[in-house]
Parts: C-alpha cells; structure tokens; sequence
C-alpha cells in the first residue's frame, strides 16, 4: 500500500455521502482523539474512531472495507464526548449504509440460526445483529 | 427643497462587479433634490471624501448621500468630512450596497443592482426628512469605580490615579490582588508572580488617590455617565487594619481551623487570618462565618493575644454612597469546575489536581512548606472545559497551553528525573516569546503528545491514574500509570462579572463573558457610555493583555473625563410639548427611568438609551427620535415599497442597529444569500417601530414585515422585547381585521453572529409573503388606521 | 400508581426471571406495572441513517398503541427497548418528524405524545418503601453494571450519563453495598456477539476483572443483552485465561425480590447457576 494519498476530485464523494446519510458536519472533526480513547472496542479496530473520522475526511475510501465500521457496536461514548459536537455514531452508521445498501450484507442468516439453537440467544441479540448488519 | 449630492461607490470592484454603479448613478440622477451625482472608485479615500467637501461647495449643498458599505463600517468616515466642509455631521445618510447587495446578491447581479436603486432612493428620501441635530454636552468630573482589585483592577486604578484622576477601588475579598497573586510563576520569562505583583499592590495601598475598598460588595449603581449612585456594603472586619502588624500571635490562640481559599482549600487557615502572605491591606481578618461567635463573644482569644489591641468585635458592616463620572469593570474569571467533566475523576481520584493547585503546591513547597507528593510520573490534560460543546464552552481559554508548558518546565528542572507529559489537542503559542519558551520546555524533554483522553481511571490500589489516550499522529493508544494528573482547566466568567452585568445591564457575547462595544475598534468600550472593561471580565486572556486592556480602559476613562465634559449621543427621545397632554403612558414604557412627569414629559437625555421604546406607548404621538425619527423611516418605507411591480414581492426588515444591523452585515460579508426582496431599515432598536408603521407598510404594498431585535443578554436596552412582542401582537391584530395573514408579520431576537437563523427566518417569511394581497384589503387597513 | 407495560420480546422468551422479578418486587413498593393489550418489536436499535424513516416506524407503533390504551406513561424493563422506544419519543417531539410520520402512518391512530420512562426511573421516587420492604438485606458487594443504552446518547439518560447511581442507590437501599468502578457505563460489545465472539469474550473479561479488582462480588444490569454477554461469555473467558473465576450476574429485580425475600422460585435458581 502506497503512503501517499491522491486527493481526487471524485473522492469528496465519500465525504459527501456519508454527510447526507448522517446529517453530521464531518470537517468539524479536529482530531483530538477523544474518541477512540472513548472506545471500548478501539482496541479491535484497524482505523481508529478518529481515524474513520480523518478518512471520510480525505475521503479515503479504504475506511469501506475496514472491519472497525462492524466492530462498532453504537455505545455513543464517542458521541457524548466529542468537543465539537459530532454524533460519531451515525457517522460510523453511515459508512455501514453505504455497504448495506449495495445489499451487500455483513452477516450470514443462515450461520447465526445454527449458533442460535446452540446457544440459545436472546432475541435481542439476533434482531438487533440483523439490523445493524443487513440491508 | 433641500440640495442633495448621491455618491455611488465601487468599492475597488467589491461592489461594481455585481451592481451595476452606473446604472444607480444614473438612477439617483432622477431622485428627487439630488443635484450632483458621482461614481467613485473608492469613496471612504482622502479623493473620494474631497470629492464630497468640494461639492459640498460648489453646490451648495445641504444633505449627502453616500452609497457604498455599512454605515457601521465607515459612517464616521463621512460625518467627519461633513464637518470639515462644514456642514452638521448628521445630513449624510449611506445605502449600504455592498453588504446589503453586492455581497449577499452577488449571483444574481441583476436583482443586485435594482436593490441598490432601491436602497439608494430609500438614503435620499430618508435624508430629505432629516433635521440637522445640534450638539448637547454635560459637565463630568473625575471620579472612577474601578469593579475588582485583581492586576486588571489595580493596573488601571494605578494609571487613572497617576494621571490626577480620584479612584475609588472596590474589591470584594479581603485583599486585592485577584489569580495573579496566587501563581508560581508567569509565561514566558518566569518571574515569580508574587514578587512582580506585591510592590504594584502596596502602591495601591499608598496612593492618595486610590480609595482602596475590600471586603466590599456593590449594591446598587444606578444613573448615567457623569452621574453614577453607587451603594456599598463594607463586611465588618473586626481588625482595625491600620492598627494590625500581621504579627500573626492571634492566629496561634484562634480554636477554628477552616480550608484555606488561598490555597483552594488544599490547606487550613484559622478563623481570623491573613488572606494571603502579600495581603493588601496588610492585616487579618476574622472570618465572621468561621468565628465561634461574635455577637454574644464565644471565644475572645484572638483579641487577648493582640498586642496592638487591633481587634475590634463591635465592628459593624459600611454603608458607602458613591457619586461616580466613570466605571471600569475588572471582575476578571474563575476557572471552570472540573467537576462538571466526571470523567476525569477530580474530587474523587486524590491524584486529579487542577493546575491552579499545582500553581499553590510549587509556591509552598518553594517556602518548605510539603502540602501534598507530586511525584515523578505526571501528566497535564489540556482544554478541560474549553473547547468542548459538550460542556458548552466552545472557547479557547487561550492561557493553558502556555501555563501548562510553563509548569511541565518548572517539574521538569526541578526534578529532570520526572517524566512530563503534555496531552494537547493543538498547542497554541502565538504571544511574544511563546513559541520559544514552547521549545525550551521540550529542550528540557517535556513530552508533547497530540491527543485527548476520553476519560481517567484510578488503579484502585496505588492510587494512581491510568491516562488512556490516542496518540493521534501515530493513531496508536498510548496506556500509562501517572503519580499526578493535573488539569488545564479553562476560564469561565466569576459570578461578580455575572453580577456586574445584570446590574449595569451589560451585554455579554455567546461565551458569557462581557461584549466590547466593537470588536476592532472599541475593544475596552462597553455599549453604556462611561462603562469600560478590563482584564478577563471581556473573555480569557494573558497577563500582558490584561495590564495592556486596563491601562486602554483607564485611558479611554481618562479620555472621557480630562475635558470636564463630555458630548451626548444624538440618538435621544424627545417630546413634543405642544402635543403632551402629560398622561404618564411612556413613563412606564421607559425601561431605564428616563422620563419625569413636570406638567408634561420630561427626558433626562443623560440617562435615556435612544432605543425608542416610548414611541409606541404615546396615545397622542407627542415622542419621537431626534435621529431615527417617525418622519425618517416613514420616508423610508414609502421609498422601498415605491414602483412595486405587479408580481413583485417586498419584505421590510427592521434591524436594531446592535445586533440584527450587524448580523445582517456578517450574512452579506459570508456572501450567504437571502431573498433580494428583503429591504432592511436600521432603527436603534426594533421597539421604536410603532404598529402605525408596520400597518402602513403594507398599506404602502408590504407583503411582510420582519423586526429583529437584540437577545436580551446582549441587547444594550433592557426588556426592550417584550415592547416588540406587544406592538406586534397589535398589528397582527389589526391584519387580521383586514383579513389578512397575521404571521406575515414576524420578529425574532439575535446575537451578531446567527448568520443562519437569520437567513432562514427572512426566507420563511418571504414564503409566507409569496401570496398577493388584494388591494381592498389593503385598504382597509387605511380606514382602520383612520378609525384608530 | 399503575403504568403502561412494554415487555419486549426477550423478556417474553430469554429474560423471563428479568420479568417476573420485575412485576412482583414493584407490587411491593406500589407500582402496577400493566402490560399493553398487543405491542409489536420495538427494533431493538434505533436507526442513526437521517433519511431511514421506515426503521422509526416500529417504535412508535408501539407508542400509539399505549396511548390508545390511554397511557400517558410506558414502561420499559429491556434497556434496548427503552432506549429504542424513548429515541422515537424524542424523534417525535420534532414537529415536523410528527407530521411527516403521522402522514406516512395514515392507517395508525395518530401520535400525540407519551412519555417513555425505564423501570430504574420509577424507583427514584421509591427509595423509602423499597427500604422499609427490606427482608433479607443482600450484605454483598455489587458492581452496577448500566452498560449503553440507558445513557446515551444523551437525550434519553436516565440518570447523569457519564457518573450515574440510581443503581448503587437502589443496592444501598436493598442492604448491600455499591462499589465504585470505571466501566460501568461502557458497552459490553452488544450484538458483536453474532459477528465476533472472541471480542465480546475479551469485552467480558474486561468489566468483570475490573469489576472484581474494584471490589465487587457481582454484577447487576438491566439489560438482557449484557447480561447474555456477561455471562455466557465466562465459559470462553475460562478457556482463554486460566485462574479466571466465574462472577454472578443479576438483573436488578432479582436482587429487589432476594432482598424483599420473595418467594419467586427462579430468581434463586438464576443466582445458582453461576454462583
């Protein structure tokens, strides 16, 4: 993977999308950090929380394909922190959107009923999975 | 018929590349009076204004109209050449093109440039109907309250005392000296704070003409420049200061140990103490909330052991009535309280500390005095309470980067072994020698690290504090054990500064702290005449700023009161005497007392604001405006509703001249666009204009009328919105009886900088307004106004 | 004093004991708790999308259906179905989501307005009659456990949202004690249970070590959720890291009905399993 980063003209599409499925102003973002070190789940994420938000920023679209956009599990820890005001969450909703609209879904129905009966999930577990996670 | 000249300026092309200058020119040609009319690239140049001056001359000319940018901006500019060409400064009147037109329209430059036409004819009818305004002085003398005795206070009460001028000091605590005096140290050059401050408050105490008040509270002001009531309640101190050598023998017998507020409560004081080793005055105190008792004596120890037989228990509190000219408010901050971010443990976690503790734990332990372990490993988080909505402070505190720099290198040389750590967000060193005392602390290897924690733990044993924190230029998170946590908490305003400014009805900006008169150019100027700001009462600042602001603010006092008197604004109420009938209906509507009942009613034009609030409430229209007057905006309305065309739409927008008049300078500065169709009036504020006027206006062919109005907590007129709310509730009222839609009349409070809301309310109103009005309605308005 | 009930569906299948204990330790303190004639899936998550109106629409069936059974108050015990449900509460107090939902809704009743209000929020006005109901005080030391969705986002908190105790209070109030901890309001690493165990395994080792170092001897929640993940997890935690001991894990109406010593056979079964 090459360091440098061409900014395009076509890439502020990503900017622009998550924007308009999120509502939120993401160039407010001034990278303090607060919220990874918010994060419970940061520890997991290949981009950081501030670095999703530094990616849409750039509008750097490998931040897709990232597994932390699935990890994050919308605690809004990131959201009830951040100085300036930006609900991360439905900024790290949006770029989910972005995958599940292309109905590319991110979790297999067919694999989780099995571990169900295994495991005798609540319900809550399942349904909200299968909203989160499917288009 | 009066002689008028139309000057149309193209502002180097910020205007003429959208409007059409010439097109306006030739326009005003054909306005009635105007007997000269130019185009001028540059009108507020020394060419443009000779321009003027020359005309003036050789014309004959009585009234100017000059179209170009805010008359906020460069207003004076003309007054000025007026009176050079000798004329009364007050016969020019500017149509704002630029901000109102070429800016805010620069897309659609055809619609600019009929504005503009219209806004040109609006100046020319207006200034036809204007009465030149003569000059009205008063006598002042030289006496100034100066609002808080911290290094802003005693600063400008030094140079105003120096200058011959008499001061009167008021500070609430037992001694002056504010923060400063608490400090190790100050940024960049290190010099101890105390010994730098100490001699400046014993001038204080020895000048004979500062009346050094402590223990002091302020009552009451009430009155206007030149004649300010002041009432102050002096707290007993129950120590004849003159008589106290601060021996300290009576705090050795003293039984009552309370925290020490020097020391923010780190240490113990007794009930009688000395406020601070530097105290000025220099004597104690009995602290009477403390003391076993006074009244009956409990205890009595303090007084045995006194040898100067300074002690006094029949004190009792001071009355002080004051006759003030001028006043300097120095009310200064507090910081923010840590404890509104739980996150970070302080007052929970023993090892959080905020950095003004810090500041007392360096000065003690210098004296030998071990107050608390700092340990080896420690840590200063910056921007706690500045910079973060979700405290709802979106201000930089502008003075912790450099504090905490500067005490991560006093831990640092006095112990190098210390591992200091700075986690910042972005560190701001712009003052003289910052940026070179930011690198001599990383010379001294204070670790800088871009990233803010999201919250702090305590490890449950050791008690010390964990930091978790995204190293963010690394994107890695960074996990460490600290000794001590210390806070960059930021700067809020103090209670006094909040009392202060409801008392002298102060406006304040969105941060909370106290609003210049003009950001630029009257930045120690309130909105009330004679009342100046020093120090962090206006908003955060350093030291330097500070002393620099005070001595503006003692300066621009000084100026005021040098000449033995001063000129009033024009902008006054007056009564027509032959229409007074002496009902008393405005003296009610008078929100700061102006008004007297002699027979008739009489305005105290020292005290009354200007902002026309009376007008309304005259059954008999015997109050009207010098400036501003009824005639004037009528003339204005009759012109921006002027050759209407058929399909057309027009929206009066009256703007007060404080907040919604500069706000909608800053929509047109941003180049954000509102309907074109908007024609905005200046008015001192949105409670002169009367129901009778808004009536008219559509009448005349409104389709909607907008009234903005300062917030309450910054409009420089008290309650001046529940005025607006009434009047308009009559128009609506009377609309409704016409049959027509009462919310095509709308108003809305402002503070300068709500660029969107105003954009959206204008643009809502002109949907509303998007409907025609037939003219029988109209008319009937007319006959209801005749029936009225 | 009696108020809408909304049960949710994994208090009706996985949290039956949450429940049970629920409705008899608050007849004890005076509180009916009346579930709805017919309620649907609240949606279990609250859509952040801006223009996903339709995934708003099964929260706020479910609030139409309390108000037409004249309730002014709806009580959840799920904190996913509160904070799902009191999400659309705020939604709707926007006037213009109100007429944009009523219209796309045309063959519900229209929304007028409820409150939406979790079980924990009717105990603060409780503390005396839950005290003097006391039987068996509980002596042990608990760690509250709020986890997300009863504080954030900020909007539906009930309780101070970064340092809340209506919990530890209720646990003083029961006859134990409330230990101080840093990660009672963090996310337990919720449905990642289905897409990544092994994180949600790490989160559960996580809060219950900290829990434990900070002094607790069990955990108490009001999420179903939560709770799943806290428990089931241990048996991974065990496999992973030798010498973890297990750590109970309780709703906080259990411990009301063992501290009221209520004879609901379950709650003590629900303790025996870990303890």
């Amino acid at each position: 993977m090459s360091n440098v980063i061409h900014i395009e003209e076509e890439e502020n599409e990503l900017l622009a999308k998550v924007e308009e499925i999120s509502g939120e102003t993401v160039t407010l973002c001034e990278q303090c950090g607060i919220c990874t070190t918010s994060c419970p789940m940061a520890e997991e994420m290949d981009f950081t929380p501030a670095g999703i938000m530094h990616a849409v920023k750039l509008g750097d679209k490998n931040v897709l394909d990232s597994k932390a956009i699935w990890i994050c599990a919308s605690c809004f820890t990131c959201t009830v922190r951040c100085p300036r005001g930006i609900d991360l969450a439905k900024v790290t909703e949006a770029l989910r959107q972005i995958h599940l609209r292309k109905n590319k879904d991110h979790v297999n129905l067919e694999e989780v009923k099995e571990e169900e009966q295994e495991e005798n999930l609540p319900p809550i577990a399942l349904v909200s999975a299968l909203r989160k996670f499917t288009g | 018929m009066t002689r008028i000249g139309v000057y149309v300026c193209h502002c180097g092309g910020n205007i003429s590349d959208v409007v059409d200058v010439e097109e306006v020119a030739q326009f005003a040609s054909r306005l009635p009076d105007v007997v000269v009319v130019r185009s001028i690239s540059h009108m507020c140049s020394e060419s443009g204004q000779k321009a003027i001056i020359d005309d003036i001359r050789e014309y004959k000319l009585d009234r100017v109209v000059v179209a170009a940018c805010s008359p906020q901006f460069q207003g004076s500019t003309f007054e000025k050449a007026l009176i050079k060409a000798g004329l009364n400064p007050k016969m020019v009147e500017m149509a704002n093109i630029r901000e109102q037109s070429a800016w805010p329209h620069y897309d659609i430059p055809d619609k600019a440039t009929e504005k503009a036409k219209v806004l040109t004819a609006m100046a020319v009818e207006k200034i036809r109907k204007t009465k030149p305004v003569e000059r009205e002085a008063m006598k002042i003398g030289k006496n100034t309250l100066v609002i808080g005795g911290g290094i802003a206070g005693i600063q400008a009460s030094l140079d105003l005392a120096n200058a011959g001028f008499n001061v009167y000091l008021v500070e609430e605590k037992p001694s002056i000296g504010g923060h400063m005096a608490q400090l190790s140290r100050t940024f960049p050059t290190e010099d101890c704070a105390s010994c730098i401050l100490a001699p400046k408050m014993a001038d204080v105490a020895d000048h004979p003409n500062i009346h050094l008040l402590t223990y002091t509270e302020i009552l009451e002001i009430t009155g206007s420049i030149g004649n300010f009531k002041v009432k102050l309640r002096q707290k007993p101190r129950y120590v004849d200061a003159d008589k106290c050598t601060a021996c300290g023998e009576c705090e050795k017998v003293c039984p009552v140990s309370v925290p020490d507020e020097f020391n923010l409560g780190m240490t113990a004081r007794k009930a009688i103490y000395l406020p601070s080793p530097t105290a000025v005055p220099h004597a104690h105190v009995i602290d009477e909330d403390a003391c076993l008792g006074i009244v009956p004596l409990r205890c009595g120890e303090c007084a045995k052991a006194c040898e100067a037989n300074a002690i006094n228990y029949d004190d009792t509190p001071k009355y002080i009535n004051l006759d003030i000219d001028t006043i300097i408010v120095a009310t200064g901050f507090e910081i923010f309280d840590a404890r509104k971010k739980p996150q970070y443990g302080y007052g929970r976690f023993q090892n959080v500390i905020t950095a003004l503790e810090l500041e007392r734990l360096i000065v003690e332990s210098a004296e030998g005095h071990f107050i608390r372990p700092i340990g080896k490993d420690i840590a200063f988080i910056q921007c706690v309470g500045s910079r973060d909505k979700q405290v709802g402070n979106l201000y930089c505190s502008r003075i912790c980067c450099m504090y905490a720099t500067k005490l991560a290198s006093l831990l640092k040389r006095a112990d190098p072994s210390r591992d200091v750590y700075v986690f910042y967000t972005d560190l701001r060193a712009y003052g003289k020698g910052f940026e070179e005392y930011y690198r001599r602390a990383q010379e001294l290897g204070v670790k800088f690290i871009r990233g803010r924690p999201g919250e702090l733990q305590e490890d449950p044993e050791t008690k010390k504090v964990i930091v978790r924190v995204e190293d963010t230029l690394t994107r890695k998170i960074i996990e460490k054990k600290f000794d001590l946590v210390v806070l960059s908490v930021g700067l809020v305003p103090s209670k006094g500064t909040l009392k202060i400014a409801e008392m002298l009805k102060l406006p304040r900006t969105s941060d909370g702290f106290l609003k210049e008169a003009h950001p630029k150019f009257r930045p120690v100027d309130t909105p009330i005449e004679g009342i100046f700001i020093a120090g962090t009462a206006q908003g955060p600042k350093d030291i330097p700023d500070t002393v620099a602001q005070a001595s503006a603010a003692a300066a621009r006092a000084m100026a005021l009161m040098n000449k033995g008197e001063f000129e009033l604004s024009p902008i006054k109420a007056i009564v027509y005497e032959d229409k007074c009938d002496g009902c008393g209906e405005c003296i009610d509507a008078c929100p700061v007392d102006a008004i007297k009942l002699n027979g008739k009613a009489s305005i105290n034009a020292a005290i009354c604001k200007g902002c026309g609030s009376c007008i309304s409430s005259c059954p008999r229209d015997a109050i009207d405006l010098k400036i501003f007057s009824d005639e004037e905006i009528m003339a204005e309305i009759e012109s921006a509703l002027k050759d209407k065309k058929e399909n057309e739409r027009r929206i009066i927008v009256f703007a007060d001249d404080m907040c919604t008049y500069t706000l909608a300078d800053g929509v047109g500065t941003a180049k954000m666009g509102y309907p074109a169709n908007a024609f905005i009036i200046r008015v001192p504020s949105s409670s002169r204009v009367t129901p009778k006027m808004i009536l008219k206006a559509f009448e005349l062919g409104a389709d909607g009328v907008f009234l903005g109005e300062c917030e309450e907590a910054v409009s420089p007129f008290p309650s001046t919105l529940k005025v607006i709310k009434e009047n308009v509730e009559k128009a609506r009222i009377a609309l409704k009886e016409a049959g027509i839609e009462p919310e095509r009349i709308q108003y809305s409070p402002f503070v300068t900088v709500m660029f969107p809301k105003f954009v959206n309310l204008i643009k809502k109103l002109n949907e509303i307004a998007s409907k025609e009005i037939p003219e029988e309605k109209r008319r009937k308005l007319h006959v209801l106004e005749v029936i009225e | 004093m009696e108020y809408g009930y909304y049960p949710g569906c994994t208090l009706k299948t996985h949290a039956k004991d949450f429940e049970k204990a629920a409705i008899e330790a608050y007849k004890k303190i005076g509180i009916e708790l009346k579930e709805l004639d017919k309620w649907y899936c609240c949606g279990t998550v609250y859509s952040l999308a801006k223009d996903n109106i339709i995934y708003k629409v099964a929260s706020i069936r479910n609030l139409i259906k309390a108000q037409q059974q004249g309730f002014d108050k709806l009580v959840a015990l799920c904190s996913m179905c509160y904070n799902t449900l009191r999400q659309a509460q705020e939604f709707m107090k926007e006037e213009e989501n109100r007429v944009r939902i009523n219209s796309f809704m045309d063959e519900e009743a229209k929304y007028e307005g409820i409150e939406v209000l979790h079980g924990l929020e009717l105990l603060k006005e409780k503390f005396d009659e839950i005290k003097s109901n006391v039987e068996k005080p509980l002596g042990k030391k608990y760690a509250a456990y709020y986890g997300c969705t009863l504080l954030r986002p900020k909007s539906i908190a009930i309780d101070a949202y970064e340092k809340p105790n209506i919990m530890e209070k209720l646990i003083e109030a029961l006859g134990g004690i409330a230990i101080e901890w840093p990660l009672k309001n963090e996310c337990c690493g919720s449905y990642n249970i289905i897409t990544n165990r092994e994180a949600v395994v790490e989160r559960t080792y996580h809060i219950i070590e900290n829990a434990r170092r900070n002094g607790a001897e069990a955990i108490v929640t009001s999420c179903p959720l939560c709770y799943f993940n806290l428990k089931d997890c241990q048996k991974d935690v065990k496999k992973h890291y030798a010498g973890f001991d297990e750590m109970p894990i309780y709703y906080f109406t259990e411990l009301m009905c063992m501290a009221f010593g209520s004879k609901i056979d379950k709650c003590e079964d629900n303790k025996g399993e870990l303890a």
